[in-house]
């Protein structure tokens, strides 16, 4: 186990265990206004301070990492849900109309960032944090089409899935048989680094007003609240940005560190 | 050469054709009628009447997206609902924040990128790369518009370097511009500086393993003549497709941080225009958007041919 | 006095040792060839003159290039060194070139980087030597791209990069190994003239004992990072000292003896089969180009019978392979198997594919890494309406797996655990275990090293006596079609030019492509004469 894996699975799990624990426990009610107890810095009451409301930030965080878990998650299952199907079923009907639609839809869809899928579904429907899962999911089904396709377009060339067809398989046959498995690593790779993304889109999106909206706690939204006051309160926008970074840190080096401990197996089981 | 450029110029018509297409499909699924919306619940009807035909709204769907299109062909956007001003000259206005901005931030996000990419791969697995690569890793985990916030925390609010927020206009001069877009294109550009830099280390690291590497180092080139000379050209090749997409991450990034310093640009206007609910407005900066992610998306296609002959030649 | 002198070579990367006391020496004219199966070390003999070992590695003895000693120079010098005095080859001429530099821009670097003359001289120079190694520049202009030029051609280019200075010593690492036959006799040609014209000592490594025996002034012999037997050439193959290299030219030239055939009936017939592929258009009106595979082929193949299909790259072989095994649809002419057609109805025809199975070139790609042998050998049970479960099946796989001469047990391990000759008998157990009545060979034994091929090639004789086969052996090495098959078929550009009991055909060749392709194969020595 490199050092990249153990960081990072230990920051993931550390927001993980927060976001899961807060379910069941909270040091307050993130809720509960406090006015006197306002714009404290951190301090041994209240970890990470209050807001301006007296609101205790450490379980506003806790609470705010289930919004930005899911929020993430399930972008990241859209992406997968629709993302894989189509990349394994381009890559089996290679040249064909079907794939050249896939594809052009793909170039077409990467051409609205996250962001201005948001806007677009925020004008029809207004905002809430729904949106930022639609949007932010619409934006990796692309991503894992594409990345789905290309790996398994040099699989379809590998004798193995010749001998397959020449003991006639089908093609649906030969992709959830031979070709699913075999860029299963790769999808879990992508997978953690678009989970990381998911939640630094999602923090955007709650910044700007498009995502979350209250009385759910999120970190985007801290931020937006905490930009009037961070000359004399800088714990309101440090502690919810670090929280951010913590996050994504964990996630990128648990991708990175899965890429090096998964690769080199295919590597040793090919030569 | 000539085939592969009109190909890629059918491709970009179309998809702006579906993208049109998709945008106006997507407003015209919100409920309610523009006209008395403006005019609100007590308007008489031939008022609205008159209205509806002065904003396009009295014919069938499929002629106002005709019109709407064909307008923007000639640039009119039409009429906002909520200001009665041309959108054209909305946009306009804005266009000279936000596109500075974003062209200033994939500028610095260049610079940094390139060489910081490629003295890590040079010294691969030494402290100079180690340094390097942590950096990016930690770049790409802080949030723009987070980082942007510490920026004028530090060099606004304690330093007093910079203006925390607000655009001097280009009126008083392009430097007087520059310095009031210098926080929020760094802000914009670290993070994606240190995408693009992981992508120039790994391509050049996967051309040094390439045979032709090889070759040079045969021929006499010490390890560098042979990086410069042979590797980074090629290495450009991914290198670019990742530019092409950082620019609409630069454009919707710039939406965001035009929020953190208050710039009146595209993305102050959208939000307003949602909150008004001027969706004439949102659409077109939205079609405005697509149309500039497609349009760099097509120049990176072309940039591919100049870099790679292979392309080229197949014609 | 020698112009490279290898003493006491040892070479260990990352601590697991390479290479162990290796001694060399190349004098001025001279062609000296290192021989032996992969992992003998000869490439890294090689990389260690040029001093472009790969990290980790750690060398002792001396090397010493005319009186330098080349292991313990500063990398700058080794800089001066490569390309002035040291040219070298490549065997991948496909990848050894810059694809984004023209032609003329990258021979011109090597005499450029060295500040030897002036760019316009340089550039004089760089015609030169790209006439010598047979592209004029009237037909060949400076200004090509790599992509634009064949396998046989981008390999001159590289040897131009290497000769560009007239370097004292050239290595050349298995230069014609990725090339067809006949290209192969032309690239042998030009080093050989070079060799004499400039005098230069040429270093050769290659796997090919024919090419070896043809070219080489001397000959030495590695197995395992050691040299296990050198001498001069005559002397060598006349008198075999070492039981190692005794075998190695054994197995190169191994002949089989097949069983007779059954009574012959018509099992496989082709009749006037084309294949068009369709090309990218040129300028931008072009018209459609098609470039024709497969073009009118016809042959019967009966029951019993081994027959051989050779043809050099390009040629159509592998396009008429897939056409035969149902994987792509012709567009004219019929392919029947027992009678029915391989297509109906634009669909592949499983009650034909069930007699038929296949054996690839590349035993590392054709498993999927991710199953069990028991998996993999079963797979083509799919094909039958009523596959064998539970004993039955095991007892199948037993079978298979003892019959190609491995282990029941083996059955339990995933594909990573054997060698690639292994891997070549799991790959016959899965093609035999519903017992086709016809077997594809794709260069099945052409990635192998020779003592391995000559093992499977002895296997696939016992199969031949046990389980009656019949086979279409496709390859490009006729030395190993002459001894494996009855009849043989000769591909040129989408077309059978010649056909004909094996034998016969390869002693008095009709069709002029067959006898320039006899011709350019180098010829393995009648060896053992003085052998103890």
């Amino acid at each position: 186990m490199s050092r990249n894996l153990i960081l990072g699975t230990f920051l993931s799990s550390l927001v993980l265990l927060a976001a899961l624990l807060s379910f069941v426990w909270t040091p307050y009610d993130y809720a509960a206004l406090n006015i006197p107890d306002k714009l404290r810095p951190p301090n041994a009451q209240h970890w990470f301070g209050t807001d301006h409301f007296g609101r205790d930030m450490f379980s506003m965080i806790m609470v705010g990492a289930r919004t930005s878990i899911a929020v993430a998650l399930v972008a990241v299952g859209i992406g997968v849900g629709f993302g894989v199907p189509l990349g394994l079923t381009a890559a089996a009907r290679k040249g064909s109309w079907w794939d050249e639609v896939i594809m052009r839809g793909n170039d077409l869809v990467f051409a609205f960032p996250s962001l201005v899928i948001a806007i677009l579904i925020t004008a029809v429907f207004g905002a809430g944090a729904i949106n930022a899962i639609i949007a932010i999911g619409i934006f990796n089904i692309p991503v894992f089409a594409r990345i789905t396709r290309g790996a398994a377009l040099s699989l379809w060339e590998r004798e193995f899935i010749l001998a397959a067809r020449v003991s006639g398989k089908g093609a649906a046959r030969i992709s959830t048989e031979h070709i699913l498995p075999n860029v299963a690593n790769l999808l879990i790779v992508q997978g953690t680094i678009q989970f990381s993304l998911g939640i630094l889109a999602e923090a955007g999106l709650s910044y700007v007003g498009l995502g979350a909206q209250p009385p759910t706690p999120s970190w985007g939204r801290m931020l937006a609240d905490a930009q009037t006051m961070v000359s004399f309160a800088p714990h309101l926008a440090l502690i919810p940005g670090l929280a951010i970074i913590v996050t994504v840190l964990g996630l990128n080096l648990l991708g990175d560190g899965l890429r090096d401990w998964l690769d080199p197996r295919i590597r040793v089981a090919r030569t | 050469m000539l085939r592969y450029t009109l190909k890629r110029l059918l491709s970009l018509i179309i998809s702006l054709a579906v993208a049109s297409v998709v945008i106006f499909a997507v407003i015209e699924v919100v409920p309610g009628d523009p006209a008395s919306f403006m005019l609100g619940v007590n308007a008489q009807p031939d008022t609205l009447a008159a209205l509806r035909a002065e904003l396009g709204l009295d014919v069938s769907r499929v002629q106002r997206y005709f019109n709407w299109v064909g307008g923007m062909l000639t640039g009119d956007f039409g009429t906002s609902y909520t200001y009665r001003t041309p959108v054209s000259q909305m946009i306009a206005d804005r266009l000279w924040v936000s596109l500075p901005l974003a062209l200033f931030a994939l500028t610095l996000s260049t610079l940094i990128a390139f060489p910081s990419g490629i003295y890590a791969a040079a010294r691969r697995g030494k402290p100079g790369d180690l340094t390097v690569m942590g950096a990016t890793q930690l770049g790409i985990a802080v949030p723009n518009f987070w980082f942007a916030m510490m920026l004028v925390l530090i060099f606004a609010i304690n330093l007093r370097w910079f203006n925390a927020g607000g655009f001097a206009g280009w009126e008083n001069g392009l430097w007087t511009g520059l310095h009031s877009l210098t926080l929020p294109a760094i802000a914009l550009a670290l993070p994606q500086a240190a995408i693009l830099a992981r992508v120039m280390r790994s391509s050049l690291l996967d051309i040094l393993g390439e045979d032709f590497m090889r070759t040079a180092r045969a021929k006499g080139l010490s390890r560098r003549q042979a990086l410069w000379r042979h590797g980074v050209r090629n290495a450009l090749i991914p290198v670019l497709t990742i530019i092409g997409l950082q620019f609409s991450f630069l454009l919707a990034g710039s939406i965001i941080i035009e929020q953190v310093f208050y710039l009146p640009g595209l993305g102050r206007l959208v939000f307003q225009a949602i909150s008004a609910r001027d969706l004439i407005v949102v659409e077109s900066v939205v079609m405005l958007l697509v149309f500039a992610v497609i349009t760099v998306n097509f120049l990176v296609d072309l940039a591919y041919a100049a870099v790679d002959p292979r392309l080229r030649s197949r014609t | 006095m020698s112009l490279l002198q290898i003493k006491n070579l040892s070479l260990s990367i990352h601590g697991v040792p390479i290479l162990k006391q290796v001694d060399l020496s190349i004098a001025p004219g001279q062609i000296v060839a290192v021989t032996g199966e992969s992992g003998s070390g000869k490439s890294m003999t090689a990389l260690a003159v040029m001093q472009l070992l790969p990290n980790g590695a750690e060398a002792s003895g001396a090397i010493r290039l005319h009186d330098v000693d080349v292991l313990n120079r500063p990398e700058a010098e080794m800089c001066a060194l490569r390309g002035a005095s040291i040219g070298m080859v490549f065997q991948e001429p496909m990848t050894a070139l810059n694809p984004v530099k023209t032609i003329g821009d990258q021979v011109m670097e090597t005499i450029l980087i060295h500040k030897a003359m002036p760019p316009a001289q340089a550039r004089t120079r760089a015609e030169e030597v790209l006439t010598r190694v047979g592209l004029p520049p009237d037909r060949f202009p400076l200004s090509r791209y790599p992509h634009e030029l064949s396998g046989g051609q981008r390999q001159r280019v590289v040897i131009a990069m290497a000769i560009a200075l007239r370097p004292k010593l050239l290595i050349a690492d298995e230069p014609t190994t990725a090339l067809d036959v006949t290209t192969q006799a032309q690239i042998l040609d030009l080093l050989k003239g070079l060799v004499s014209e400039y005098g230069m000592g040429l270093l050769i490594i290659t796997h090919d004992l024919a090419v070896v025996a043809d070219m080489a002034d001397r000959i030495t012999v590695m197995r395992h990072g050691e040299v296990v037997e050198s001498g001069a050439t005559q002397h060598l193959l006349r008198h075999m000292r070492h039981p190692y290299t005794r075998m190695l030219f054994e197995a190169s030239g191994h002949q089989v003896i097949l069983p007779d055939t059954v009574e012959p009936r018509p099992l496989l017939q082709v009749a006037q089969v084309v294949r068009d592929y369709r090309l990218p258009r040129t300028g931008l009106l072009g018209p459609q180009r098609h470039h024709r595979a497969v073009d009118g082929v016809s042959f019967t193949l009966n029951k019993g019978e081994r027959l051989g299909l050779v043809g050099e790259s390009g040629c159509g072989k592998s396009t008429l392979t897939r056409a035969i095994l149902g994987l792509e649809e012709v567009q004219s002419g019929e392919i029947r198997l027992d009678g029915q057609p391989v297509f109906t109805g634009h669909r592949p025809n499983l009650a034909v594919r069930r007699k038929m199975q296949v054996v690839f070139q590349d035993p590392y790609g054709s498993f999927n890494p991710r199953h069990r042998v028991a998996r993999l050998v079963t797979e083509p049970f799919h094909l039958l309406e009523r596959p064998p479960t539970g004993t039955e099946r095991q007892d199948r796989i037993a079978e298979m797996l003892t019959a190609v001469g491995l282990s029941p047990d083996d059955s339990n391990k995933y594909i990573h655990e054997f060698s690639g000759g292994q891997r070549q008998r799991i790959a016959i157990a899965r093609a035999l275990i519903i017992r086709p009545q016809l077997i594809l060979f794709d260069e099945a034994v052409s990635a192998l090293d020779v003592s391995v091929r000559a093992q499977i090639l002895d296997l696939l004789v016992d199969l031949c006596a046990t389980y009656d086969l019949t086979y279409l052996f496709i390859s490009h090495d006729l030395s190993v079609v002459r001894t494996i098959t009855d009849r043989v078929l000769v591909m040129q550009s989408g077309r059978i030019v010649e056909q004909g009991e094996t034998e016969q055909v390869f002693s008095d060749p009709q069709h002029r492509y067959t006898q320039s392709l006899i011709a350019a194969a180098p010829q393995l020595p009648e060896i053992g004469q003085g052998a103890a």
